[in-house]
């Protein structure tokens, strides 16, 4: 116990936190936008797994790192084009489409790189870049919080950015506005003019980039290589950050970085002798957890309303 | 005056072939308030559809302003200045009053949005037609009438000049409706045109100027309203004389069936709702609650139907404790209900019609071989010998429910209720936003039941239908009963509203008569 309470007292340990966080926030944002949008995206897996190919891919042939990345949102933008073409043009089911992408993503990158490099498990054949890290002026001169928030891959910064985009995005602009309109009651929206198949359309493409830049950092920054099913699960525990987020961008940070504890410690708890298998559980059982809590709290607060309804 | 909307011999017919409209001329003029009445299916719906640029029609011309107009959404309609407020309010709970307004047509600073000015825009124009309402409350904060002040605003943002209401007082309290006549009327005298669609004769006569009466996709007259009794107007949507008038002979009430022994009910939110409420129905009589809507009316059919717990007194149906009964138990005792929200309670709306009338009998020997297979012959002979009796208007008993117009919604459940082997009767809301012909049915045959021998509970907001319909009345305000009396056809409505409002309220021995001992 000692042991583990100095590890994660430990600036390393925080550092890791905010790693492990960001594909998850890219993740859950992208969950955010869809579901806000009412079109819940549950291809998110397959469309980060698919970033994460293409971006090694093109930075290994292009020897470029920035073709690279704008590979794999382009690989983002079409993979949810072709949802948002079956689900909403020719009226699919979402879900079931959604699945079928993730699926087609978990044989169509392992086909893929097999047939680039003849590996069927891991791209190290490949001479693929890695986004730079970046440290930050001033910050990075204050003790412990320096080491802490300092010194990470550049999409970490990007990814807070992000939040901070989709905030404005909801809160201040017209096509925020147009969004929730449509995923609350397409009826309405419609009714004043509103085009609701182009906003969902619009709004699974940003869904889109941000799981495509969640892939992207996988394999350019959280390691340098891809490896089939990279994203282990990611873009689902990612639907139910969105959940606990209650749709907002600040509590996407929230859910994201809880997951990214869970996540951090789990690789920390592997020093112990606690069976691995019980410490891979750690994110999901959080995952669990966290979902009671939030529905017990959303309960509260719906009773609330109703009360203050009444009066 | 001049005319500013003419809409020139048009008809509809869908791809089904059903014909909604046929060479229907319907017209306005500037600044008035014009009734479009008809019963459900009449095709009322279907023109204001077209006029809003949601159907189109299948020929014939709209003119606006002499000028030929050709729309293809609602969108288009909009830009003509025409606007509507729907009967389900088009609203998104979780924007704001202002967002709500706005929305489609932002107010914009740069890319971002400028909520100052949306706000200040909701409130210049609520300030000048009057329609007080909070920009920065959400949606999902604020009453239905607030909501409905809302759905108007919008339109009037968007500069709309003619607005079509689709049944706007359904959903309001006669306060609430005093309030919105005095709204429109002033839109009226700011140069509005308003089309307003009601199933309420006297509304029609106390608000509008003229009227157009549509039946079975025609219109079949024009007038102006002062011309014209509210026995015309039922007479020419029906097509022949409607009695709205109930015949009946003087109840003769026998023993007693269901005793409410004093109930009190409290709810999640810790408010007592229902207050020591007793009073009991005879076989052979029709026993009315009156009251304004909210009183605990509600909670009380529910304590009744089993539906919701009391949280102390007894209910005794053939003087049996039903308290810790199931639904289904307190329905074997002969018990039916007509629910209030017959959308919600009182069907299964993607179920067809047959299925509908044997919700509650398919579990009974006649419909079900050896207790398992549902016997379809029977299920639908039934169905169709029901169509027949309760005047269903359908094509196919395997019809889905809410295909069906309110009216003959409301005919499939009555006929559900009143076919099951009972004796007593719970009618909540019997005839609530159905047509005329409906209502004359229905209420015929609450007394028909009456007059065979069975007790009848009746809770209407209709303050005509329950002060006619009833034999003794009690009345409700804010959870206890304040008024009874033992003959309903004594009662004056003015005295009625004295109590209802709470001003009156009788002794406690008066109040007792209603246990009948």
């Amino acid at each position: 116990m000692d042991l583990l309470l100095s590890m994660i007292f430990k600036d390393a340990f925080w550092f890791a936190v905010i790693r492990s966080t960001t594909p998850i926030l890219f993740a859950t944002l992208g969950a955010v936008v869809a579901s806000r949008a009412g079109a819940i995206n549950i291809g998110i897996e397959g469309t980060m797994l698919t970033g994460a190919l293409m971006g090694v891919i093109f930075s290994a042939y292009t020897q470029n790192v920035w073709i690279g990345l704008l590979a794999a949102v382009l690989s983002g933008i079409l993979v949810s084009m072709l949802l948002g073409y079956f689900a909403l043009k020719l009226r699919t089911n979402i879900v079931l489409t959604g699945i079928a992408i993730n699926i087609l993503a978990a044989g169509g990158t392992v086909f893929l790189l097999a047939e680039l490099t003849g590996d069927k498990g891991i791209s190290t054949s490949l001479n693929s870049l890695v986004l730079p890290n970046v440290n930050i002026p001033i910050i990075n001169s204050i003790p412990v919080i320096g080491n802490i928030l300092s010194g990470h891959n550049i999409l970490t910064y990007v990814a807070i950015l992000c939040i901070i985009l989709m905030h404005i995005l909801f809160n201040n602009m017209s096509l925020g506005l147009r969004i929730k309109a449509v995923g609350e009651s397409p009826e309405a929206a419609e009714s004043v003019g509103i085009d609701v198949f182009r906003i969902k359309f619009i709004a699974l493409i940003i869904s889109g980039i941000f799981a495509a830049l969640g892939g992207a950092f996988l394999s350019m920054g959280y390691v340098s290589w891809f490896s089939s099913g990279m994203t282990a699960g990611r873009g689902f525990i990612a639907l139910a950050a969105r959940a606990i987020a209650g749709n907002t961008s600040l509590g996407s940070l929230f859910a994201s970085f809880l997951f990214g504890f869970a996540d951090t410690l789990s690789n920390y708890l592997q020093e112990f002798s606690i069976p691995v298998e019980f410490i891979h559980m750690t994110p999901y059982l959080v995952t669990i957890i966290g979902f009671i809590v939030i529905s017990i709290i959303n309960d509260k607060k719906e009773l609330e309303r109703k009360k203050k309804q009444m009066n | 005056m001049s005319e500013i909307l003419k809409m020139d011999k048009i008809t509809k017919i869908y791809p089904g072939g059903v014909v909604a409209n046929y060479q229907v001329d319907f017209s306005l003029q500037e600044g008035e308030i014009h009734a479009l009445v008809g019963e459900n299916g009449a095709g009322k719906s279907t023109l204001m559809k077209i006029l809003f640029g949601m159907q189109k029609q299948t020929e014939g011309k709209i003119y606006l302003r002499g000028k030929e107009i050709n729309m293809n959404s609602s969108q288009d309609a909009l830009e003509l200045g025409i606007g509507m407020v729907h009967q389900h309010f088009m609203l998104v709970p979780s924007l704001t009053v202002a967002e709500n307004i706005v929305l489609g047509h932002e107010i914009k600073k740069g890319i971002f949005l400028d909520k100052t000015r949306a706000i200040e825009a909701t409130k210049e124009l609520s300030e000048k037609y009057n329609l007080p309402i909070n920009p920065k409350n959400k949606v999902q904060d604020i009453s239905v009438s607030q909501k409905q002040k809302v759905e108007i605003l919008k339109a009037l943002y968007r500069g709309a000049k003619i607005l079509i209401l689709d049944e706007p007082t359904a959903v309001l309290t006669p306060q609430e409706i005093e309030e919105l006549f005095e709204q429109l009327m002033l839109l009226k005298k700011s140069g509005h045109t308003i089309i307003f669609i009601s199933h309420k004769l006297h509304e029609i006569k106390k608000l509008c100027d003229r009227l157009t009466i549509m039946r079975d996709g025609l219109s079949v007259g024009v007038h102006n309203v002062n011309e014209v009794s509210e026995d015309d107007i039922s007479r020419l949507m029906v097509g022949r004389d409607v009695k709205l008038e109930i015949d009946k002979a003087k109840a003769q009430p026998k023993e007693v069936l269901l005793r409410v022994d004093g109930i009190n009910y409290i709810n999640d939110f810790g408010k007592a709702v229902v207050k020591n409420v007793s009073f009991s129905v005879r076989k052979g009589e029709i026993v009315g609650i009156a009251g304004v809507e909210g009183n605990g009316q509600s909670e009380i059919i529910e304590i009744i139907t089993g539906l919701k717990k009391a949280t102390k007194g007894k209910v005794l149906v053939h003087g049996k404790e039903i308290s810790n009964l199931s639904v289904r138990e307190i329905r074997e005792l002969g018990m039916a209900h007509i629910p209030e929200d017959r959308m919600h309670t009182g069907i299964a709306p993607n179920m067809s019609i047959e299925e509908n009338f044997i919700s509650e009998k398919y579990r009974s020997e006649e419909f079900s071989k050896n207790g398992y297979l549902l016997d379809n012959k029977k299920i639908s002979d039934l169905a169709k010998r029901l169509i027949r009796k309760f005047n269903v208007k359908t094509d196919s008993e395997k019809t889905a429910v809410k295909g069906l117009s309110g009216g003959n919604i409301q005919k499939v459940v009555v006929g559900r209720e009143f076919s099951s082997d009972t004796d007593l009767l719970i009618v909540n809301q019997p005839t609530r936003g159905i047509d005329v012909g409906a209502i004359e049915f229905i209420r015929k045959m609450i007394v028909k039941m009456r007059d065979e021998g069975n007790a009848i509970l009746l809770v209407s907001a209709d303050l005509n239908e329950v002060m006619t319909l009833s034999d003794s009345l009690i009345v409700m305000n804010s959870g206890e009963i304040v008024g009874y009396f033992p003959d309903a056809s004594k009662v004056m409505e003015k005295e009625l509203g004295l109590y209802m409002l709470g001003v009156n309220k009788q002794s406690e021995e008066e109040i007792r008569r209603a246990v009948n001992e």
